[in-house]
């Protein structure tokens, strides 16, 4: 196996915990402290308008962010140096 | 180590070419669909009459979805089942969109959340929260996988026919659940539309699903979906937009709702001590007493309405009362219940819609607070809003994780032309799907304004028409009755079903009526286009996963495409029967898909891509153990699943979570399971380190031909 390959799966690695991190912190945490959220924030509270919205947009975020990255590996030609990755 | 320079630039000049015929297609599409609205709103300023609009949107829509079926038909397997995996990323992101977004994101949500409140912020922040998970952890594997079903997978994964039975059975079954909530809010839309019966409503909008899928397979579903989504998108911003600009004078709803909330907030207070509402209060406190009585003593109470009802007959004729009164007292007799059993669950349903009534603003929570309760209250307040709160993260969890294992979305991936392109699609996917989700929070807020601040209050003789319109569709949908006999409307007489508020909104808003018949067809188009991608799932399942691969290996490729398009038929016929039932609590029957489905499959997939160790005896024991544990604590502690089993247990829920999450529990034993199991035993597929590296570093290092090996290889053991 190339080191590339490994090199790659490694930083996807890296990446899709990373991004799932957020993702938690941000689906669970921000539901369970909504009430502690009080700053007025368009109109509503914080906690109010970051599960209604503020969170799909994290989301988006986070899911454009591994798309561009991963296709970006992708697109590299396979010989350049491993280090490149890091 | 992808292609030589040379042929992948050929391929994307082929690509680009595609991308720009379909745009041109679409964009033709699309300005068709706003000069049809344009010119049926100019009609209905000419006083065309309101059946007609409602009826040339049905036929009108449903004629595109049946004309691009047409216009797709095909035989071929890899067009059938795939659609020639040449869909591009941003059409297949519309695709991927319009199949997610169900009748209940388009008809449903807008009410959950105003019935709601934040509680009903689970199922948006749930429903697209899954998404990451989908682009993270399984869409690129799956495509890098590149075979037709997610059974494929469990099969070449797992090793063996068990796997692959038991994904195909639990896909079907999913699906199938889903799938009668999908064709029920037809029937509701169609019969809405043009006033013809619910239940030939439900066979005409199937005759444009059947029609699509039946003869294009998945190429037809994936345009017609394109065409479906456009529709939708165009369906929800009008409106939304519209009442913005009406209420607050800006175009973007999704700012400017906040400044309705606030006035709601104020409104609330004013309702709560409002005299007339704390009358209609009363009344249905009382009501709960009565009826609560009568429970503790169903027989006598039965005897002594019949023998009232009886009295009241013989007391009319004796009075020399009109023939029309009698016979109003004839027939309350005779709607009474038949026995002891049906008068109980008549009464006790009549007694939580009662205990809803007689509480605050007639149940509706206040709608800018987070949850029921209050962290810094007495004892029963805070375990009010932590149970609250417990029950609205679970039901984030399963929502999520059941979004990751809905084969209906997954299978799409498999439609990409390559591992790129799925990444990509499910950008683009998340990306149209909040084009409306961020709007939907905006517009429950806006109908509640109008609700509260231009319908109540109004005198009974001056209700407008579509009140009357609906409760004729079903009086369970929309009712109003003037219970302190004030002559006026209060917030608490009037009963809205979630499922109605998104369809009634133009017309409680009083919007024209060609801006209600566009919405009606949007979330036709939304239960369409979901009903198409799960009737596939289903159909594809059972030819594909249980037909071809294990009772008849032999069947050439034309066969199999037939016997799925037979199948296709027999599912949806029985799907439509079952909606035709008119089964209860739809809510309730979508979420337990998402349940099952994140207790089946979410841990033996993601375990699948992700570890090595994880053994086909592992994924099956974990399977079953979620299953298991997931349906268990569902029918122990559902009121509809314990009458049905016949379940006389006292309810034990565990740390007060809802039956509806029972995922929540499932999930953590099936995965924990399968680990177990997975360590004490072997694997018996002795390609699970070929397959699992062609899946992980497929895209970046294995050629084309090791592909086709191993993929030929795992397809040749798992047979």
């Amino acid at each position: 196996m190339p080191r590339t390959a490994l090199q790659n799966w490694a930083v996807n690695k890296r990446l899709t915990v990373a991004l799932l991190l957020l993702w938690g912190v941000v689906s669970f945490g921000v539901p369970y402290f909504a009430v502690d959220f009080n700053l007025q924030w368009l109109g509503a509270s914080f906690g109010f308008w970051m599960t209604a919205q503020g969170t799909l947009l994290v989301y988006l975020a986070i899911v454009v962010c591994y798309g561009l990255v991963m296709n970006h590996l992708d697109d590299e030609p396979a010989q350049e140096s491993p280090a490149s990755h890091e | 180590m992808s292609l030589p320079k040379k042929a992948r630039l050929a391929m994307n000049n082929a690509d680009r070419e595609f991308s720009r015929q379909l745009h041109k297609v679409y964009a033709w599409y699309t300005l068709g669909v706003l000069i049809f609205i344009a010119l049926l709103a100019w009609l209905e300023s000419r006083g065309l009459r309101r059946e007609w609009i409602g009826a040339s949107f049905l036929l009108a829509t449903i004629a595109v979805y049946a004309t691009i079926g047409i216009f797709c038909r095909t035989t071929d397997t890899n067009e059938y089942y795939v659609a020639g995996r040449r869909i591009p990323a941003m059409y297949n992101g519309m695709a991927i969109a319009a199949d997610w977004m169900s009748a209940a994101s388009f008809v449903g949500l807008v009410g959950t959340l105003y019935l709601g409140g934040y509680s009903g912020f689970a199922f948006i922040v749930g429903w697209t929260g899954g998404f990451c998970l989908v682009a993270l952890l399984i869409a690129p594997y799956l495509r890098q996988f590149g075979q037709y079903t997610i059974a494929d997978f469990f099969a070449a994964r797992y090793g063996g026919r068990t796997p692959r039975v038991m994904a195909a059975v639990a896909a079907i079954m999913c699906s199938f659940v889903y799938l009668v909530a999908q064709i029920y809010a037809i029937g509701l839309i169609s019969s809405r539309l043009t006033g013809i019966a619910f239940e030939i409503g439900i066979f005409l909008g199937l005759g444009g699903v059947l029609l699509c899928s039946f003869l294009g397979g998945m190429r037809a579903v994936t345009w017609t979906q394109v065409a479906q989504y456009i529709l939708m998108i165009i369906a929800f911003t009008v409106p939304v937009v519209w009442l913005s600009v009406k209420q607050t004078g800006s175009p973007v709803p999704h700012i400017s709702y906040g400044q309705q909330l606030g006035k709601i907030t104020q409104r609330e207070e004013v309702l709560v001590r409002d005299a007339g509402e704390m009358q209609v209060r009363e009344f249905y406190a009382q009501r709960a007493v009565q009826l609560n009585d009568k429970l503790a003593q169903p027989a006598q109470a039965l005897a002594l309405d019949r023998q009232n009802a009886a009295r009241k007959i013989v007391d009319l004729k004796a009075a020399n009362a009109p023939v029309r009164d009698i016979a109003v007292a004839e027939r309350a007799l005779a709607q009474l219940p038949r026995d002891e059993k049906k008068a109980t669950a008549l009464w006790q349903q009549s007694l939580n819609a009662a205990q809803i009534k007689a509480q605050p603003l007639s149940g509706l929570p206040r709608h800018a607070q987070p949850y029921a309760g209050n962290p810094q209250g007495t004892t029963a307040e805070k375990e009010t809003f932590n149970t609250a709160r417990n029950n609205f993260l679970a039901l984030i969890f399963c929502l999520m994780l059941g979004t990751a294992g809905l084969p209906h979305v997954l299978t799409r991936y498999y439609t990409t032309s390559s591992v790129r392109q799925a990444r990509s699609a499910a950008s683009w996917s998340l990306f149209f799907i909040l084009i409306m989700y961020l709007a939907i929070p905006a517009l429950a807020v806006l109908v509640k304004y109008e609700v509260f601040q231009n319908l109540v209050g109004l005198p009974f003789d001056k209700l407008p028409v579509w009140i009357a319109q609906w409760s004729r569709v079903d009086a369970s949908l929309v009712s109003v009755v003037d219970v302190n006999l004030d002559g006026v409307l209060q917030l608490g007489e009037i009963t809205l079903s979630s499922d109605v508020i998104m369809l009634a909104m133009p017309e409680i808003a009083g919007l024209p009526y060609v801006i209600a018949a566009l919405v009606a067809a949007g979330g036709l188009a939304a239960a369409l286009s979901t009903a198409d991608g799960l009737l596939l799932t289903m159909a594809s399942a059972l030819s594909h996963d249980l037909y071809y691969k294990i009772i008849a290996p032999q069947a050439n490729a034309i066969s199999r495409v037939t016997m799925s398009k037979v199948l296709l038929l027999i599912v949806a016929l029985v799907a439509a029967y079952a909606a035709a039932q008119k089964p209860g609590d739809i809510v309730f029957m979508v979420t337990a898909a998402f349940s099952l489905a994140a207790s089946i499959f979410f841990p033996a997939l993601v375990a699948g891509i992700f570890w090595r160790g994880a053994t086909g005896w592992g994924a099956i024991a974990g399977m079953w153990a979620g299953l298991g544990v997931t349906a268990y604590y569902m029918v122990v502690n559902q009121p509809w699943l314990r009458s049905v089993f016949a379940i006389d247990s006292p309810v034990t829920l565990w740390w007060g979570i809802q039956p509806l999450a029972a995922g929540v529990f499932g999930v953590p034993t099936g995965a924990a399971v399968l680990v177990v199991v997975s360590l004490i035993t072997t694997r018996f597929n002795p390609h699970t380190n070929t397959l699992v590296e062609s899946i992980r570093y497929g895209s970046s290092i294995i050629k084309t031909s090791t592909k086709a090996e191993v993929t030929a290889k795992t397809q040749k053991n798992s047979i």
